[in-house]
């Protein structure tokens, strides 16, 4: 008893707090997206999305005493043992899943299914933690940026096979924790301009697109500073200007000229919906009018009309923003984002503080993660962002979600309660 | 510094945070396009499914409409049925039928209308419709059925009915929804885009009681259904009913084309069936019937079924010989040298050739055209010459595809230089000549063709030396509209339009004094034919296939023709008199020729069943025959297994099938 007194006590109570927000905020919205006001089910019917998610919420706290009890040397140690451990489940999956939605990624048992992929940041986030631990790690020295796109790109190649576009493009965030432990500030830069104009490619006419980019290295050879506006840097910014035509020149006769006509329809779909308006360009209007349908204050708790008769569809798993923006409004939709962001900063902030580099680079994973989710999620929902099927964390319907996601964040405040511990020590 | 990154970081967290806040204040706040005016009320999308387009033939007669009928949809969490066994009753389904179904629209979704019943003819759903007010949950929705009131050509129209799951997964644009009408073969599938039109969607306010408010924002979000066009066919439909008469009780196909447009006019497959059976409720069970028919009903024989030519590809041999300078008007052979036999007294110029159909002749015509390049080396000379003689045999659009407007054409077979090296592997390179090849002289050996081609064959000799692709459109929405650009530019074969008058009047003489004068000849239509006869016989069957191909009249030719007659015996008999009545009812329009037309009714060449492969279910699919070639079989085997494909099974398989 009084071990566990001891742990609870070290465990950060603002984090636990907004955590319990989130999932019980979620747990709500499952029920209203499920509730139909014909047939009136309770909110622990076991049959509906909202009871088996009450279970997952039950099961996530047995989770949480488990993450807790275990000697927190025991994550540094096996760190990658469980790497290894998920990609062996991945190639499983690959072989003895199941077909879902044209994806071999679940695992069935009974009525529940498990998605390994969901598991695969986890594992990654922890080998990276240990990784990045070793001294004389260096994120300016190739051979170790080598060894960390392995350990990141070898389970993103794997579930990608599996045909998971969206799982796999969560592992991009570990960006974030990299850009902290000292990866060049271009690295970052060059991608985010090469995803930006990989989607300007395919939306915007070439000549808008080309004149854009001229009239961007204008504009930065205007701001050079005078003592360093030579020939030099001013030939540099040409050639970038080049290369970034050159880019999009290409991604444009990769997809129509490459590609099969319907792989080239899924990309198009994918960034532009209103390419089918039928099918996917449904989904985002529907979001947008069941968000926009909210005002300020929402229709009120189980009073959405927009988000019943699967009008949006996948609405307690992807769609989940929906009902918070049509039942709760305007005001809704802020204490979401703002529980997020509160979040999101309450991990960096005891990231920074921690003592370990492992626990500090774990952290920033967690950190990465979640960002990335809510970043795709809500702003897909909000014709911000592609659709791409990944969940809101602690919000979405689904176990293996809210399993991982739980365990991400709560395998971080267990690392995080032996700071305050040795403090006292 | 690393550790003031996190100021970056954070700030790059609350950059993301704020413009979604904008966002959501913009869409949520300022934005009202979205607001629903009453919170209760909700939007629903309604589909507008647009007319499918209609198929007239050439001169304007309807050949295809659309009937309209209601579809009954059924949401299952909102049915409420009293009494099930009277509703099945009303319904006139079964108990287990009724579960089935209904288990079908709750595994696709409890809240989403799925199919409950397709095609409910107006009378039916006239008798239903009262008792359907007791029964909550099923909601009518008016369709269409196609209809064809001119009860002929069913392969080559195709039919209409729900797409299939590869379809669905596999279409380059995403349109077709589950449960969506699709074209399947013939003009249906070729012209679908144009015919379907475009679906629409309404957006409607409707209540929580699900009545309408009117559209969402004034229609700003709608977009307008599009009605299918038109189809205007070359078909001639009186025609075309009047040679399905003729082909009754035989198999094969009669095809004929407008030479100066390359317009198909007549499109015939024997033994059809009638293209309504295929767009009732019961066309599942239709089409099961029609699959498993040993008389192959579905395959569309003028562009899917392979013959040897026979000997109308002699007409080929002595353009290309002359075009050499191989072979002269006035070349004489006799029988002597040949190793084949023949019927006629023997000692032949070209016209006469021509009109007795001598085999002797167009051998030692082959065999100085392959021996021609005078190679020493007798394997060499083979391989050449077959060479030039493959390039400028393909000129006549034969061992390709045409690019007729109709899915699955075949490409047939027109032999190699690599053909035959890969059939006679085990000798090495080059180990075949003259000798092992002269049955292609005469149309036999290795080629195989399709009715279309050979049809097609009779407008290039009609035109002295060009086609254009035959094709069935005439117009796309209006008569002469749309009309691919393919379909005006003409092909030239590379022989001098002089070199066609010699086989020009040995084809009028073939019919105008030949073996077929008495069937064929019919007085002021002046045809020019070639008879044929493609070996069958020795594969088993009792009879050898009956071919005719020809144009009409002689000078100026309105109509080239192509007719196939299955088992129906050596001559052509049988081939040239339908011939000779389709263009007989095409010039003239009427029939004159009664007696020969009763007589060709009434012949019956219907192998008999004990002849057949058992019924096997197996789809119409367009099998290449190429592709057996290009397997690597055993070298004398690979001659033997390249037969035709013959659109009735041949007794070997059927054996070897139990």
């Amino acid at each position: 008893m009084a071990r566990n007194a001891e742990i609870s006590r070290n465990i950060d109570t603002l984090t636990v707090v907004l955590y319990l927000g989130c999932v019980l905020m979620g747990w709500l919205n499952v029920y209203a997206a499920v509730y139909s006001p014909e047939e009136q089910t309770h909110l622990f019917d076991m049959s509906t999305n909202a009871g088996k998610q009450l279970m997952w919420i039950g099961t996530s706290v047995l989770l949480i005493i488990c993450v807790l009890v275990i000697d927190y040397k025991f994550y540094d140690t096996f760190a990658f043992v469980f790497y290894l451990f998920m990609i062996g489940m991945l190639l499983l999956v690959m072989v003895f899943g199941s077909n879902i939605n044209g994806s071999r990624s679940w695992f069935k048992f009974g009525g529940f299914s498990l998605q390994p992929a969901e598991f695969a940041k986890l594992a990654t986030s922890l080998a990276l933690a240990k990784y990045l631990d070793q001294p004389g790690i260096n994120l300016t020295k190739q051979k170790d940026l080598l060894w960390i796109g392995g350990i990141i790109g070898l389970p993103a190649l794997l579930i990608i096979l599996s045909n998971e576009t969206g799982s796999t493009l969560v592992f991009a965030s570990f960006v974030i924790m990299l850009y902290r432990e000292g990866l060049p500030g271009w690295i970052p830069l060059t991608g985010i301009t090469l995803a930006a104009l990989l989607i300007l490619a395919l939306i915007v006419p070439f000549k808008f697109l080309f004149l854009g980019i001229a009239v961007l290295c204008g504009i930065v050879i205007l701001l050079l500073p005078r003592y360093n506006r030579n020939v030099r840097n001013i030939i540099g910014i040409g050639l970038i200007g080049g290369a970034m035509m050159l880019t999009a020149t290409g991604v444009d006769f990769f997809v129509n000229k490459v590609l099969q006509p319907h792989q080239r329809n899924r990309i198009k779909v994918l960034i532009d919906p209103n390419v089918d308006p039928l099918g996917v360009g449904w989904n985002v209007t529907q979001a947008k009018i069941a968000i926009g349908s909210g005002r300020l204050d929402g229709k009120g708790f189980l009073e959405g009309t927009q988000t019943k008769f699967d009008f949006v569809p996948e609405q307690s798993t992807d769609f989940i923003f929906c009902t918070i923006g049509e039942e709760h409004g305007f005001i809704g939709s802020m204490v979401v984002i703002m529980l997020f962001m509160a979040l999101l900063s309450r991990i960096v902030i005891l990231a920074e503080k921690q003592r370990s580099k492992f626990a500090r680079v774990y952290g920033y994973c967690v950190a990465g993660i979640i960002f990335f989710h809510v970043m795709v999620n809500i702003g897909m929902t909000i014709g911000l962002m592609p659709v791409i099927g990944i969940p809101l964390p602690f919000f979405s319907y689904g176990g293996s979600s809210l399993w991982s996601f739980t365990l991400l964040l709560f395998i971080f405040l267990k690392l995080d309660s032996r700071r305050t511990n040795s403090l006292f020590n | 510094m690393l550790e003031n990154r996190k100021f970056i970081i954070i700030g790059v967290f609350c950059l993301v945070g704020l413009l979604y806040a904008a966002r959501l204040f913009y869409l949520q706040i300022l934005d009202d396009s979205y607001s629903l005016e009453s919170s209760s009320n909700s939007i629903k999308r309604v589909i507008e499914v647009p007319y499918r387009g209609q198929i007239y033939d050439r001169s304007g007669k309807l050949m295809v409409y659309n009937t309209p009928v209601y579809d009954l949809y059924v949401t299952p969490k909102r049915v409420k049925i009293p009494d099930t066994l009277a509703f099945c009753r009303m319904m006139d389904l079964s108990l287990s039928e009724f579960d089935s179904i209904m288990s079908i629209a709750k595994a696709y979704s409890p809240v989403k209308p799925s199919v409950f019943l397709r095609q409910l003819s107006k009378e039916d759903y006239a008798r239903i419709q009262d008792a359907l007010v007791d029964y909550r949950g099923f909601e009518p929705v008016m369709s269409s059925m196609r209809t064809y009131p001119s009860h002929t050509m069913a392969n080559a129209l195709g039919y209409v009915s729900e797409i299939s799951k590869k379809k669905l997964e596999n279409q380059e644009t995403p349109y077709y929804r589950q449960g969506d009408y699709i074209g399947h073969n013939g003009l249906e599938e070729a012209y679908e885009v144009e015919l379907r039109g475009r679906r629409g969607i309404k957006y409607m306010m409707q209540n929580v009681r699900g009545v309408d408010k009117g559209s969402f924002k004034n229609g700003e979000f709608d977009t307008a259904a599009v009605a299918g066009k038109n189809l205007y066919t070359s078909i001639d439909v009186d025609v075309q009913r009047y040679a399905d008469s003729l082909m009754q009780n035989k198999v094969g196909a009669i095809i004929a084309i407008d030479p100066g447009t390359g317009e198909i006019l007549t499109s015939v497959s024997a033994p059809t069936y009638d293209p309504n059976l295929l767009s009732s409720r019961l066309f599942s069970k239709n089409y099961r019937k029609l699959i498993a028919n040993p008389y192959k009903p579905l395959i569309n024989r003028p562009i899917m079924a392979s013959y040897r030519p026979g000997s109308t590809f002699k007409l080929i041999q002595a353009l290309i010989a002359q075009q050499q300078g191989t072979l002269f008007s006035n070349t004489y052979y006799g029988h002597a040298g040949s190793p084949m036999r023949c019927h006629c007294r023997g000692g032949n110029n070209l016209r006469g050739a021509v009109q007795n159909s001598c085999n002797p002749y167009f051998y030692q015509v082959f065999r100085k055209y392959i021996y021609h390049n005078g190679n020493p080396n007798t394997f060499r000379a083979s391989a050449i010459g077959l060479q030039e003689w493959h390039d400028h045999v393909i000129k006549f659009g034969i061992g390709e595809k045409l690019g007729v407007d109709l899915p699955s054409e075949l490409r047939g077979n027109l032999p190699t230089v690599g053909f035959y090296d890969r059939a006679y592997m085990h000798h090495g390179e080059s180990r075949w000549k003259f000798s092992n090849i002269y049955s292609l002289s005469i149309g036999e050996g290795e080629l195989l063709i399709s009715p279309l081609k050979l049809a097609n064959l009779a407008a290039i000799i009609a035109n002295r030396g060009w086609y254009i692709a035959p094709h069935y459109v005439k117009g796309i929405g209006k008569l002469g509209e749309g009309i691919p650009e393919k379909y005006r530019e003409k092909h030239y074969t590379d022989i001098d339009p002089q070199y066609y008058i010699p086989v020009i009047e040995g084809m009028r003489m073939a019919v105008a004094a030949g073996t077929v004068k008495k069937e064929a000849d019919i007085s002021g239509i002046e045809l020019c034919g070639k008879t044929g006869t493609s070996q069958n016989a020795r594969f088993g069957h009792d009879h050898d296939h009956s071919i005719f191909i020809g144009f009409a009249p002689m000078n100026n030719p309105k109509i080239a023709i192509a007719v196939f007659v299955e088992n129906a015996g050596w001559g052509g008999v049988a081939a040239a008199s339908a011939a000779a009545l389709v263009a007989e009812r095409y010039l003239k329009r009427k029939t004159e020729a009664t007696k020969l037309s009763e007589w060709l009714m009434k012949q019956n060449y219907m192998p008999p069943l004990s002849m057949l492969p058992q019924p096997r279910v197996a789809v119409p699919a367009a099998k290449k025959p190429a592709d057996t070639t290009t397997k690597k079989v055993l070298p004398n085997d690979s001659l033997r297994r390249l037969r035709p494909m013959l659109t009735l099974a041949r007794k070997e398989i059927a054996g070897s099938g139990q």
